[in-house]
């Protein structure tokens, strides 16, 4: 102790012993605490950038102009009405330089062309991050409360997502996320609203219960509530990963639930022409085009057809024979609001299909299935499954009712703090790679939660966290100015007798009037513009191919004399485009105007590249066969169509060739020559 | 006092002591399954891709089909149990980096893009039975400009300009007279400024005395589609595109 004071007292003198020194150490403390802030400024990471920035641009050619762009301290991009206060171009340098697109390394890489410029929205609106920060770590990998950390590159798509809701055509991840939210059902049980207060919509189609003891046995439903993607892989459906027992009492309670329902069984009374010619089944249900819709594992278990309706890989396993019999008579018997057409099938060709849908199963598919007979105990216990896992909130169930709110509200998953996340062990700290883990595995996120097992990609989940990282609340707060809304669709609904023939022949399944329907097929809003009357009655008889290369086709309905007139007086009346005037269409066929049209049709404009004319020397497919166009199309559409095709139809691939009203005149006049065998508009 | 002290003193060093050799147990818990699993159990003295080569994606993101690479002996026969390691430039990450190849002698792994565009070479190596065998596969990452020509490619152009059809589209390219260039073709294409193909895409072939089967899209496109076409197929050229530099490039 005393050994201490000793050697301070000393040390006191040594320093203060006179005024002159005591003078001159104070003098220095006092320099050496002003040099503390340059120091540190000196000595600060993004300082230590900015030199290594000025010796990277140091060889370079544009060294000069280089250097004179760049401004020494801290840069800051204020954006007051965004809420952006950004200081990462402080050490991001190269951003703007286009000369430096060949630098990989970072913090100087030049920026990816955008359609924004950095210092009109900052950095951090899409890449997330701490923007005022001015340390790498701050800026980038905060996780304090009210801080999120860096987006990840794979789910950068997100970012856009913010403002635009319509689909960008730049960003395919985050559109199939956000079809994907509607497609899996995700927005029947979770919530999701726009940052203008829509809501996503749901467009799966889930089927209802109420009737299902006269479609499929108790056995299958067992066995598609073990595991859906066993029976047909490619459904939406989830694993619900139910014990014997639940799913047991859970078929149960729906088998029994269910309702008899006028007209769902027919009983097959007609020999099916399959009985003599097995190609029969195979050649009908290929001429109905069911394939445009429905798929099947071929022998190499790959999936074949379109994604619209269910898989039908295992239909016999599934339906009842007189219930299929009577779906494929009249669907909307059943289900008034399925995508399915009304074929209006002979009862043999209804045999012929059942015959051969039937047939398409696996006779190990449930085989090991035996359960016994339903005690009152099982259906009260199954219904009591069915509430608690909300089944009700996709299907309609007799004797439960559709839960409201029943998942978690996800309007701004995007934004939910890092605080109020339990990670599991070993997971990065992350949002995304929280939301990630959920939608890959729900159930390893503990015992009591209900979400059930998606089969998703890898990709797949990428794109639905991308678009669930989307909904931020940041998003809210934008300018209105910057949001981009969806463009909902219409609620058009063709009036009379032919709107009737128009909704049951599904027609808004595959193409598009006014705003509304699938994308399958050509949009049809100005169709009575476009075609012939002769054409269109032959047409709906019996739809021929226009385009060769396509695999999804128009199907065949057995449309009756009456119902096919009405139908075209329809179409020519009510789909009129005002852009084509039908009366004001070029009349001169002279064959001078036609060699003309011909020439200007394999030379100048090579037509030829992309349609057919003359099935001998022209062989392109991309556009329709041209050989009885003539027949087809009016001609004030024609010369409409080609004078601006986009005008007709929005995004359409065929060129504007800005063509001269002569030019147009002439070829006009050279197509309305290629008649149909048998003169004009004969079949 | 002073024993008290000591006493704690141990107990605590005692803990730390504990808890050091608790948490390196752990430690080799964790790590010795890991390396114990990628023992190989043969080798083989060949490498040859399956599938999951020359993809493109957009950066940053994990590639839609996964790399797979088969093993086999100087016979030809799939190897199983071979370890197969997979190296990329920094940033493309690989899920797993290390794997031993299947029953029918094929290692699989997820890629996940950089966040630079451009090519990456990926090489799979596996330890041969007297030397080191590697395979080198490219994958392309795209920018956002890339991708969008990218896309515009895909509706109006690949029809001609690719001559693989698949069940969904069948190529035209057969069909024409005169054939189109393929966007990977870099022999042609790089020969070609910016300027040129901008004008044989806004006015068709004949600006440039091409063949007029190539129909004018400067009606159709706008500048900023034209330069993501531009863009994209500077970027999946082969041999890869130099862009002009100054005459003064480099001091």
């Amino acid at each position: 102790m005393r050994s201490i004071g000793k050697y301070l007292s000393s040390a006191w003198r040594v320093l203060f012993g006179d005024p002159v020194r005591a003078f001159g150490v104070v003098s220095l403390i006092l320099l050496l605490t002003l040099a503390i802030a340059p120091a540190k400024d000196h000595f600060s990471q993004w300082h230590s950038y900015q030199r290594k920035y000025l010796a990277l641009i140091r060889d370079r050619g544009d060294a000069v102009s280089l250097r004179r762009r760049l401004q020494p301290g801290i840069h800051q991009i204020w954006l007051p009405e965004l809420g952006v206060v950004d200081r990462c171009t402080t050490c991001h340098l190269g951003l703007k330089e286009a000369s430096l697109s060949d630098v990989t390394q970072q913090p100087f890489r030049k920026h990816p062309v955008i359609p924004h410029p950095v210092d009109g929205f900052g950095c951090v609106i899409c890449h997330g991050g701490q923007g005022p920060a001015t340390t790498v770590a701050e800026a980038h990998h905060s996780e304090r409360a009210g801080e999120e950390p860096i987006l990840p590159m794979r789910y950068i798509e997100s970012g856009c997502g913010q403002c635009h809701q319509n689909a960008l055509a730049g960003t395919p991840q985050l559109n199939l996320g956000r079809t994907m939210l509607t497609r899996y059902g995700c927005v029947h049980c979770h919530a999701i609203t726009r940052p203008d207060g829509s809501k996503i919509e749901a467009t799966d189609h889930p089927p209802s219960l109420a009737h299902i003891a006269d479609k499929t046995t108790r056995e299958w439903i067992f066995s598609w509530l073990k595991d859906p993607q066993a029976y047909a892989a490619s459904t939406t459906m989830p694993n619900f990963k139910l014990s014997d027992a639940d799913a047991s009492d859970i078929s149960a309670y729906l088998v029994s639930s269910s309702t008899p329902h006028a007209g769902d069984t027919v009983v097959a009374g007609t020999k099916p022409a399959s009985a003599a010619d097995p190609a029969a089944g195979p050649s009908l249900y290929g001429e109905s085009f069911c394939a445009s819709c429905h798929s099947v594992q071929n022998a190499a278990g790959n999936l074949v057809g379109g994604d619209v309706g269910p898989e039908l890989t295992r239909i016999g396993n599934k339906a009842k024979p007189e219930w299929l019999a009577a779906w494929l008579q009249n669907p909307r018997v059943y289900d008034s609001t399925t995508p399915m057409p009304h074929y209006r099938f002979t009862p043999q060709q209804i045999a012929t299909l059942v015959d051969f849908l039937e047939a398409k199963s696996d006779t190990d598919y449930g085989s090991g299935v035996h359960l016994n007979a339903v005690t009152p105990q099982q259906i009260a216990q199954g219904r009591k499954r069915i509430v608690e896992l909300g089944c009700a909130a996709c299907h309609q169930i007799n004797g439960v009712q559709k839960p409201e709110n029943f998942a978690p509200d996800l309007g701004t998953i995007g934004s939910k703090p890092l605080a109020q996340i339990v990670f599991l062990p070993g997971m990065e700290h992350s949002l995304p790679s929280y939301i990630a883990a959920k939608i890959r595995q729900p159930r390893a996120f503990g015992t009591s939660v209900k979400m059930p097992q998606f089969t998703l990609t890898a990709s797949q989940t990428d794109a639905l966290t991308t678009a669930l990282l989307a909904q931020t609340a940041r998003s809210r707060s934008m300018p209105d100015s910057l949001r981009v809304a969806v463009i909902p669709e219409t609620n058009y609904q063709p009036a009379g007798h032919a709107g009737k023939l128009i909704t049951e022949l599904a027609c808004f399944s595959c193409h598009s009037f006014n705003g509304r329907g699938g994308d399958m097929a050509p949009d049809l809003s100005w169709e009575g513009s476009s075609v012939q009357r002769q054409w269109l009655t032959a047409f709906l008889h019996n739809p021929n191919t226009l385009r060769p290369s396509l695999i999804r086709r128009m199907p065949r309905f057995n449309l009756s004399d009456s119902d096919n007139t009405e139908l075209t007086d329809y179409i020519l009346t009510v789909y009129q485009s005002p852009a084509v005037d039908a009366d004001s269409a070029p009349t001169t066929t002279t064959p001078d105007a036609v060699e003309h049209g011909r020439q200007l049709f394999y030379s100048k404009y090579a037509c030829q590249a992309c349609h057919i004319v003359d099935t001998k020397t022209d062989k392109g497919y991309i556009g329709p066969t041209l050989t009885q166009v003539g027949s087809r199309l009016t001609p004030a559409w024609i010369y409409a169509w080609l004078k601006n095709p986009q005008a007709l139809r929005p995004g359409v691939a065929e060129p504007n060739q800005n063509m001269s009203d002569e030019d147009a005149h002439a070829l006009t006049a050279f197509l309305m020559s290629l008649q149909a065998p048998g003169g004009r508009g004969a079949k | 006092m002073m024993t008290r002290l000591t006493a704690n003193f141990r107990i605590r060093a005692l803990a730390a002591v504990a808890l050091f050799s608790l948490a390196s147990l752990a430690g080799c818990k964790h790590q010795a399954p890991a390396s114990a699993a990628l023992k190989a159990t043969a080798q083989g003295t060949a490498l040859v891709e399956s599938s999951g080569g020359h993809q493109v994606g957009a950066t940053g993101t994990v590639l839609k089909d996964p790399l797979v690479v088969q093993v086999n002996d100087d016979q030809g026969n799939a190897v199983p149990g071979a370890l197969v390691e997979f190296h990329g430039p920094a940033r493309a990450s690989f899920d797993p980096s290390e794997v031993l190849t299947d029953s029918s002698g094929q290692a699989t792994t997820a890629v996940t893009l950089g966040n630079a565009s451009g090519r990456y070479q990926i090489d799979a190596v596996t330890p041969g039975k007297t030397k080191t065998v590697s395979l080198a596969v490219v994958e392309t990452a795209l920018d956002y400009q890339q991708r969008v020509g990218a896309i515009l490619v895909d509706k109006y152009c690949s029809r001609c300009h690719d001559p693989e059809s698949s069940p969904q589209r069948v190529s035209n390219y057969d069909n024409l007279e005169v054939k189109p260039h393929q966007f990977t073709d870099g022999n042609t294409l790089n020969k070609m400024s910016d300027a040129d193909l901008t004008s044989i895409i806004l006015h068709g072939g004949p600006a440039l005395n091409r063949s007029a089967l190539m129909p004018p899209y400067g009606n159709t496109l706008s500048a900023s589609d034209v330069k993501a076409l531009i863009a994209y197929t500077r970027v999946v050229s082969d041999p890869q595109y130099q862009p002009p530099g100054t005459v003064y490039e480099r001091k």
